[in-house]
C-alpha cells in the first residue's frame, strides 16, 4: 500500500494526518529477507567453519526471524511486527519439522533402493552366513502378511461389532464405559500388549510362540483403531435412511446390514486399511511372541516365524556389519513401500466412497 | 438418532405386520444384540485381563524382589541368591525422554499445525498435510534405524557444542567427551521427530474447526493476522491441542524400538543428560526379554504394568479433557 501515502500526500490538510494507512513493507520483503538470511547465514558459517549445514541452516533461520522483525518494527509498527514474528516464526518451524521428516524418508529411499531386488525379495536367510552377503526378506515379509492378516480377521469383526453397538444401540452406562475404554485402549503401548498375551497364551495356557501369537497381540492394537474409524462412519449415514427402512418394516437387524453397513462401507473398508498399516509396524509384541526365524515358515500356527520388523532388528543388531545394515535398509524400504501403499489405496477409498455428508 | 425403535432388546419392532416375520426377526434382532453388545464387553475383558494378568505375575515378582522395587537401580531378577531389581532408572529415563519431547514437539507442531490451517497457501497446504499424515504411519522401527545410523552421527557436533557452550547447567555437561550420542537427549529428539504427525494432525484438525465467524470477528476489529490467532483460534482450540499433546505423550512414553535402537542402556541415573546411558520402560523389556528366566519375565510384567499404569493415567487425563469434543480424539488419525 505504499502509493496510498504518495496520493494522500497531494491533499492540502496539513491540520490532519497525512496517511490513512500506516507504512507497510513492499510485498517481496519477506522473500528479499529470506535471500538475504540465507546468504549471511551461509557467509557466517563458511566463515566461522562449521562443518554441519544444518547449523549454517540454523544460522540463517535466526537471521531470518530477527530481520524480518527488526525491519517490520522499524517500518510499520510494533503490532505488525509481532504479526511478522508469528508468522516468519510458523515458516520457520515448518521447514525445521521438514527437514528430519523428508530426510527420514530420502535416506531409507536411498539405501534402500541398492539392495532390494528380485532376489532380496524372494530369499530367505537360510543358511547366509549374516555377516556376508546375499540373503533376503522373502520368509520377513510372509511372516508379515499372515500375522497381519490373522490379525485383521480376528480384530475387524470385533472392532466393526462394537462400533455398530456403539452407535446403534448404544446408551446408557454400558456404552460410556465401552466408548471411554477403547479411548484409552488406543493407547495401550505396544509392548504392554505383548507383555499380556505371553502371560496368558503362553506362560497360563502353555502355547508355544508362534505367528499367531504375535497376531493375537497385534489384534488387541487393531481393534480400538478399527472401532474408532468405523463408529465415526456409522455416524455419518444419514438417519433418514434408517428411519425411511424401519417405516418399510424392516428389522433393526436387516436394516444395519443392509442399509447403514453398505452406505458407510467405503469408510470402514478406509479405516480398517489404516488399522492394517499401523500394525504392520509394530515390533515390540511380535518380537516377545514371534520369535525368530532364518528360513521360511509357512504356518502361523507354529513355530517361530520371522517379519518385516523384527528382521530390521536383528539385522541391525549386528553392530557394525555392512551388510546386515544394508539388508536392515532394504527391509525398512520395504516396510515403508507397504505401509504407505497401504494408506494411499484407504485414502483413496476414502474419496472414491465417503457417505455424502463426509468429506 | 434412532429414537423410533425401542434400544435395549430391540425385539418390539412394532411395525412388523404378522406373527411369524415378528418371531423371525425378534430372534435375528436379539441375536444381532447380542453379538455386537458381546463385542464391546469383549473389549472391556480384553483391559481388565491386560490389568489382571500383568498384577497377577507383578504379585509373584515383587514377592521375590529383596530390593525396594521403586528405588533400586539394578535390574538382576534372575539371580539366585539375591533377585534384585528396580524401576529407578527407568521411570527418570521415560519421563525425561519424554518431557524433552513434548518440549520439543509441541510447539512444533502447535506451529506446522498453524502453518497448514491458516498460514500456507492452498497449494502448498494440502500436500503437505498429506504429508504429514502419511508421515504418522512410518513404523518405529524405521524411525529407530533412522536415528542410529542419521541422527547419531548428525547429531555428535550440536553434542559437543552444548557441552562447550550450555555444560554450565550441569544437565548438558558430558564426562564422556566424544562418544556417539546415543543418550536421553537424541532419545528425547528422536521421540520428538515421532510424535511430531500426530500431534499436528489433530491440531491441525481442531484449528480448521474454529468457527469461521470468530475469525472474520477478529479481523474486521482490526486485529492482525497473529492477533486473531491469539483471540480466535488457539483459545477454541486449546482443549484439543492438550489432548494431542497428551497422546503424543502417551506414544512416546510406551516408544519401545526406536528408543531400545538409539539409548545405550546402562543401569546409571545420571542428570548429564547427554552421556550415555539410562533407560526406559518399553527399552528394558525389549532388551531384557530374550535372556530372561521365568523370574526375570515376572519381573519385566511388573515394569510393564508400571508402563501401563502410567500411559492409562495419560491417555484417561487427555479423554476426559476433551470428554466434550468427541471429534478431536485422534484415535483414527
Amino acid at each position: 500500500m505504499t502509493t496510498a501515502t504518495s496520493v494522500t500526500d497531494h491533499v492540502p490538510l496539513p491540520q490532519l494526518h497525512r496517511r490513512l494507512t500506516t507504512a507497510r513493507l513492499p510485498r517481496w520483503a519477506p522473500a528479499a529477507t529470506a535471500v538475504l538470511a540465507i546468504a549471511l547465514g551461509c557467509a557466517i558459517g563458511a566463515g566461522a567453519g562449521l562443518q554441519s549445514h544444518l547449523q549454517w541452516g540454523l544460522i540463517a533461520a535466526l537471521l531470518f526471524v530477527v530481520i524480518s522483525y527488526g525491519s517490520s518494527a522499524k517500518v510499520e509498527g510494533r503490532r505488525q511486527a509481532r504479526d511478522q514474528l508469528a508468522t516468519s516464526l510458523v515458516w520457520v518451524a515448518f521447514i525445521l519439522a521438514v527437514v528430519p521428516l523428508v530426510s527420514l524418508i530420502f535416506y531409507t529411499i536411498q539405501q534402500g533402493a541398492a539392495v532390494v531386488n528380485g532376489d532380496f525379495l524372494s530369499h530367505s536367510m537360510r543358511g547366509v552366513y549374516s555377516s556376508g552377503p546375499g540373503g533376503g526378506i522373502y520368509h520377513a515379509l510372509l511372516g508379515t502378511i499372515q500375522q497381519v492378516g490373522l490379525a485383521t480377521l480376528m480384530a475387524a469383526p470385533i472392532g466393526l461389532l462394537t462400533a455398530v453397538y456403539l452407535v446403534e444401540y448404544g446408551r446408557g452406562r454400558l456404552a460410556k464405559v465401552v466408548t471411554f475404554f477403547v479411548d484409552v485402549m488406543t493407547g495401550v503401548p505396544s509392548i504392554v500388549a505383548g507383555l499380556f498375551i505371553l502371560s496368558l497364551w503362553i506362560l497360563a495356557l502353555g502355547f508355544q510362540y508362534s505367528g499367531f501369537a504375535g497376531s493375537l497381540a497385534l489384534a488387541i492394537l487393531m481393534i480400538p483403531v478399527v472401532v474408532r474409524s468405523t463408529e465415526e462412519m456409522l455416524k455419518l449415514v444419514p438417519n433418514e435412511l434408517r428411519e425411511a427402512s424401519y417405516a418399510l418394516g424392516v428389522p433393526k437387524w436387516k436394516t444395519i446390514l443392509r442399509i447403514v453397513i453398505p452406505t458407510a462401507i467405503g469408510g470402514i473398508a478406509t479405516g480398517v486399511m489404516l488399522a492394517v498399516a499401523r500394525i504392520t509396524g509394530e515390533t515390540a509384541p511380535v518380537l516377545m511372541l514371534v520369535f525368530v526365524s532364518d528360513s521360511i515358515n509357512s504356518n502361523p500356527f507354529q513355530g517361530p516365524q520371522m517379519d518385516l520388523p523384527i528382521y530390521i532388528w536383528q539385522q541391525y543388531a549386528q553392530v557394525n556389519n555392512s551388510f546386515g545394515y544394508a539388508r536392515a535398509w532394504g527391509a525398512a524400504l520395504v516396510l515403508i513401500a507397504f505401509v504407505m501403499g497401504l494408506n494411499l489405496i484407504a485414502r483413496g477409498i476414502a474419496r472414491w466412497r465417503s457417505p455424502k455428508s463426509g468429506h | 438418532m434412532t429414537s423410533s425403535t425401542p434400544d435395549s432388546s430391540g425385539g418390539r419392532t412394532t411395525t412388523t405386520p404378522t406373527g411369524s416375520l415378528q418371531g423371525n426377526s425378534r430372534r435375528g434382532d436379539r441375536l444381532f444384540f447380542v453379538a455386537s453388545a458381546g463385542s464391546g464387553i469383549l473389549l472391556l475383558v480384553i483391559m481388565a485381563a491386560i490389568a489382571g494378568f500383568l498384577l497377577y505375575r507383578s504379585g509373584i515378582a515383587l514377592s521375590k524382589d529383596q530390593t525396594n522395587f521403586f528405588t533400586t537401580f539394578e535390574w538382576d531378577p534372575d539371580n539366585i541368591l539375591k533377585p534384585s531389581f528396580g524401576i529407578a532408572v527407568l521411570t527418570f529415563g521415560t519421563i525425561v525422554s519424554g518431557c524433552i519431547a513434548m518440549v520439543l514437539a509441541v510447539p512444533l507442531a502447535i506451529a506446522i499445525a498453524l502453518f497448514i490451517s491458516h498460514y500456507a497457501p492452498r497449494k502448498i497446504a494440502q500436500p503437505f498435510a498429506y504429508l504429514v499424515d502419511l508421515l504418522a504411519a512410518v513404523p518405529s522401527i524405521v524411525y529407530g534405524l533412522w536415528g542410529a545410523l542419521f541422527l547419531v552421527p548428525h547429531l555428535a557436533g550440536l553434542t559437543s557444542w552444548m557441552n562447550t557452550y550450555l555444560g554450565w547447567t550441569y544437565i548438558f555437561r558430558t564426562t564422556h567427551q566424544g562418544a556417539p550420542a546415543r543418550n536421553l537427549f537424541t532419545t528425547g529428539i528422536l521421540l520428538a521427530i515421532m510424535i511430531l504427525p500426530i500431534i499436528t494432525a489433530v491440531s491441525r484438525e481442531v484449528f480448521r474447526q474454529v468457527p469461521r465467524s470468530h475469525e472474520e470477528a477478529a479481523l474486521a476489529l482490526g486485529a492482525t493476522r497473529w492477533e486473531m490467532i491469539r483471540t480466535a483460534v488457539l483459545p477454541f482450540g486449546r482443549p484439543g491441542v492438550i489432548s494431542a499433546s497428551m497422546l503424543g505423550l502417551g506414544r512416546a512414553l510406551g516408544e519401545t524400538m526406536a528408543v531400545a535402537i538409539v539409548l545405550s542402556s546402562s543401569n546409571v541415573l545420571s542428570l548429564h543428560l547427554l552421556d550415555a546411558g539410562g533407560g526406559t520402560f518399553a527399552q528394558n523389556i525389549a532388551l531384557k526379554y530374550s535372556e530372561a528366566g521365568p523370574a526375570g519375565k515376572d519381573a519385566l510384567m511388573a515394569s510393564g504394568l508400571v508402563l501401563f499404569v502410567i500411559t492409562l493415567l495419560v491417555n484417561g487425563g487427555a479423554r476426559l479433557i476433551i470428554a466434550r469434543r468427541k471429534e478431536y480424539s485422534g484415535a483414527n488419525a
